[in-house]
């Protein structure tokens, strides 16, 4: 998985580009928590407009990071989610934590 | 159209890449559309996941898959050799996981649900776990384009 970052306007914007399955998920939690970490927003947003494929797994990297952010009182937002990352958003029911945003 | 294939590898997450490209790219021969094929795609991975995970916890075994095509219509069974599960109904339940730290969502037999057409679990007589999964595919995409 290849993570991009830049803050702007107080805002952290976060590109995930490549697969996130059982594979990635360890590397890919470790890096975004180090990101997000490094961020004084309180706002993040997940541009997903480049992740080729996520499965269940992705969805508990994700829920990991938000309960870590939401300690900090940081929220995040998911961007450009492909037709099948939302379907899986959809189904269980991560867009009531983690909203997305146009 | 009947046509069939198997795959064996050892269950390692380095191999879920692979195992749910070689079945999306044996699916072919029915023309499914990119949804479709995303769809088993993730079903695929989702349940390479649970025996990477699940079925050996104390070794490293073998997961096999065999892929039958039958007219419009695909079947998938991904078996372990390994540990099998007590309780398949509790193990159906969304967001059910026997991992609560490992960060795991639990949803995985749900998604394999509602992306395929059905599925069905089963613990294998001897040992390890047998997932069956089809799909029938709706809208074969014609080679046929009128011009103009």
């Amino acid at each position: 998985m290849d993570i991009k970052y830049r803050n702007y306007n107080n805002v952290l914007y976060v590109m995930l580009d490549g697969e996130l399955d059982e594979h990635s998920a360890k590397e890919t939690s470790k890096t975004l928590d180090d990101v997000f970490m490094s961020t004084l927003s309180k706002q993040i947003i997940l541009d997903l407009s480049e992740m080729k494929f996520m499965d269940s797994t992705g969805i508990g990297v994700l829920i990991g990071r938000y309960k870590k952010m939401k300690s900090k009182g940081v929220s995040i937002f998911i961007s450009n989610p492909s037709y099948h990352a939302e379907k899986i958003f959809k189904l269980t029911g991560l867009y009531e934590i983690m909203p997305k945003i146009s | 159209m009947n046509n069939s294939m198997e795959l064996k590898f050892s269950a390692l997450s380095e191999n879920e890449g692979f195992a749910r490209a070689a079945v999306a790219g044996f699916c072919l021969h029915l023309n499914p559309s990119i949804d479709e094929l995303t769809d088993i795609k993730t079903a695929v991975s989702e349940a390479v996941t649970n025996c990477v995970v699940h079925a050996y916890p104390n070794s490293c075994g073998n997961i096999v898959i065999k892929v039958e095509l039958f007219d419009d219509t695909i079947h998938i069974e991904i078996r372990d050799y390994g540990v099998g599960i007590k309780d398949l109904k509790k193990a159906r339940t969304p967001f059910f996981t026997t991992k609560p730290l490992e960060e795991r969502s639990g949803m995985g037999f749900t998604v394999m649900e509602s992306f395929m057409d059905s599925l069905d679990i089963q613990n294998a007589k001897d040992c390890g776990l047998i997932v069956k999964m089809s799909k029938t595919i709706k809208q074969a995409e014609s080679n046929i384009r009128q011009l103009g």
